[in-house]
């Protein structure tokens, strides 16, 4: 990075937490400070849920997922649309009817206080430790790959949007992910268009669409059965629904987001903005993954890309070896490249066998190259057990580093950087009100009145919140893959809270103590699955909530026969 | 001060969008797009294997 994209980063980010904050320095009501201003527009709400479920890694992780296993992974939003028509439709106008600051707010007021500090300590938990992986995830990444020091970086990012989160609150983190969105776009279209100038020449997004998808990149639907793969039609419209329902319906880092604004049409409308696009912009950036696999097909890449690791192991004790792969991963790299070449060439005489051939050929060389990959990846953990491994995450920004111009450098790095801040604010924003509403008010009914007091208190809980995720993400270890570890911890705790929620608007019957010893079964019973059993992490999400769902059946119905048994005795 | 004042917009107002009278439309469209999305991106596989 040079000067210039210094400038480009520095001004935008700065520029923005700075705008944001003062923009929103006398911000002196509590409704305002939580739920953003009341004129807020469907536009900035939609933007504001948006750039929360976009974190960093959304930017870094998914365009080399679809670098390494094509675009299907877009199967992963299909149930989201249908997930957050259900929230218009049902949890939305009840928040808003009520009036409340928080999700966990309306349980206390449909069931008890019991039920509402449950599933606030739960939130709490679980969104605690997944924000200090948002934090973490995108700066390890971009120290690796930019050289910087990882807890400077943590730090530096940290404090940024602590400070204008603590200012302006809702109505600060409303306005910046507006700006923070907008950069994220212009840096992602810019990165679009100069992938597609660097391809080769006559190439073009056609030829370029047509490699990816001979070398199996662009298969985004999948109708079959399969339980083998990970990504399809059924999986993203069964288990996707369920997810996406949990996560707009009961999180509160994104009902925080849609509860602000004039009336409940605004909430609405932006969660419609959402469902309309999140699945064409979660293709564009797969897509833009694939054809970054296709110039890699033309430029030669890195046998590993995470280079700061391969390159520590090249220079120890084992260097010949990493060196001598180095030169494997060349030969099968040009052949590969004049496969390719030659299948181009066969596509354009139009003559089926020839085409069947060249594309056989291309095929095969294709796998010898990822054969030399798999090579690496094993001769560095043959090296050092615990060697990182998966490099897909450091794809796209190896490729922002080596090949954009200065400028749009600077401009792609803010774009990682907004949507951490973006996505952070926000759930600093909903931990710092959860802990405000649902525990300190629980336990000081008597400052319920004193309006400031509650401001200060929240702005107190941002900085704590913070300092935890800042804390968390310099001192705590964690897996491998970061998208995954957040989705276990969600797994873990969302499909409970989820069955308390789905009680309390279906099963009118149900009552407070019920549901609360119904969920307390249910998260014990995940949590002695989880360290007992081998099943995929989603399947975490479908016990919960059922488990919830039917223990509080049977434990109402036993309440409710005790109670007939006692009036029959009595009389 | 116990919560923020309830909504009084809280009914099922109209959705104030052009062409929709009332919500109901406006999920039915959203579903319907979402429909055409899945059939274009099924579509642009086939067309690019």
């Amino acid at each position: 990075m040079n000067t210039l994209d210094w400038l480009i980063l520095l001004g935008t980010m700065l520029g923005i937490a700075a705008y944001g904050a003062w923009r929103t320095r006398d911000v002196h009501s509590l409704n305002t400070y939580l739920k953003g201003n009341r004129s807020t527009g469907w536009g900035t709400i939609g933007i504001s849920v948006m750039a929360t479920q976009a974190s960093a890694i959304t930017f870094l992780s998914i365009p080399g997922q679809g670098f390494e296993s094509g675009i299907g992974f877009v199967q992963n939003y299909f149930g989201l649309p249908l997930a957050l028509i259900i929230v218009c439709a049902v949890f939305l106008p009840i928040y808003r009817r009520l009036g409340v600051y928080t999700a966990y707010e309306y349980l206390g007021r449909r069931f008890d206080s019991k039920t509402r500090l449950l599933s606030a300590g739960l939130f709490l938990v679980q969104r605690g430790l997944a924000t200090g992986v948002t934090i973490y995830a995108p700066a390890i990444i971009l120290s690796a790959a930019l050289g910087w020091r990882l807890d400077l970086t943590i730090i530096g990012t940290g404090l940024l949007v602590i400070i204008y989160t603590v200012v302006g609150g809702s109505a600060a983190v409303n306005l910046t992910q507006k700006w923070q969105m907008a950069v994220i776009f212009g840096g992602m279209v810019t990165a679009f268009i100069v992938l597609l100038v660097k391809l080769p020449d006559g190439l073009g997004f056609g030829g370029a669409a047509h490699v990816a998808g001979a070398l199996g990149k662009l298969e985004a639907v999948d109708f079959s059965f399969n339980p083998d793969r990970r990504y399809t039609f059924w999986t993203g419209m069964l288990g996707g629904t369920f997810l996406m329902l949990s996560y707009f319906g009961t999180d509160q880092s994104q009902v925080q987001r849609y509860l602000g604004g004039a009336a409940l049409r605004e909430g609405r409308l932006g969660l419609m903005f959402n469902a309309l696009l999140k699945i064409p912009m979660q293709f564009f950036i797969l897509l833009l993954g694939a054809l970054v696999f296709v110039f890699y097909q033309f430029q030669e890449p890195p046998v590993f890309f995470n280079q700061t690791e391969w390159r520590q192991h090249e220079q120890g004790a084992e260097g010949a070896r990493f060196r001598a792969l180095d030169e494997k991963f060349n030969a099968a790299f040009t052949e590969n490249q004049s496969k390719i070449r030659a299948w181009l060439a066969a596509r354009e005489t139009h003559e089926a066998a020839a085409e069947s051939a060249a594309r056989a050929a291309m095929a095969k060389s294709q796998q010898r190259v990822q054969a030399v990959r798999a090579e690496a990846k094993a001769a560095l953990v043959a090296d050092d057990p615990h060697a990182k491994t998966k490099d897909s995450d450091y794809v796209f920004i190896t490729f922002i580093l080596d090949y954009l111009p200065h400028g749009a450098i600077g401009l792609l790095v803010a774009v990682m950087i907004a949507a951490a801040l973006g996505s952070k604010a926000g759930e600093l924003n909903a931990l710092a009100t959860t802990t405000t509403i649902d525990l300190w008010r629980h336990f000081r009914p008597l400052a319920v009145h004193d309006e400031a007091r509650n401001i200060r208190v929240a702005k107190w809980f941002t900085v704590f919140w913070g300092m935890f995720a800042i804390g968390f993400a310099l001192y705590a270890g964690f897996a491998e893959n970061l998208i995954e570890a957040i989705n276990i911890l969600g797994s873990i705790f969302y499909g409970v809270v989820l069955g308390i929620f789905l009680v309390a608007f279906f099963l009118k019957r149900v009552g407070g103590t019920a549901v609360f010893w119904a969920a307390v079964t249910a998260q014990l019973l995940v949590f002695a699955l989880f360290f007992s059993l081998k099943i995929s992490y989603l399947w975490y999400n479908l016990i919960g909530c059922a488990a919830c769902v039917l223990v509080s059946l049977i434990i109402q119905l036993l309440m409710t026969l005790k109670t007939s048994a006692k009036e029959i005795g009595r009389r | 001060m116990k919560s923020a004042p309830p909504d009084p917009h809280h009914s099922d107002e109209s959705p104030g969008v052009p062409g929709f009278r009332a919500w109901r439309g406006v999920y039915l469209f959203v579903f319907v797009v979402f429909v055409a999305v899945v059939v274009a991106l099924a579509l642009f596989s086939r067309y690019f294997a």
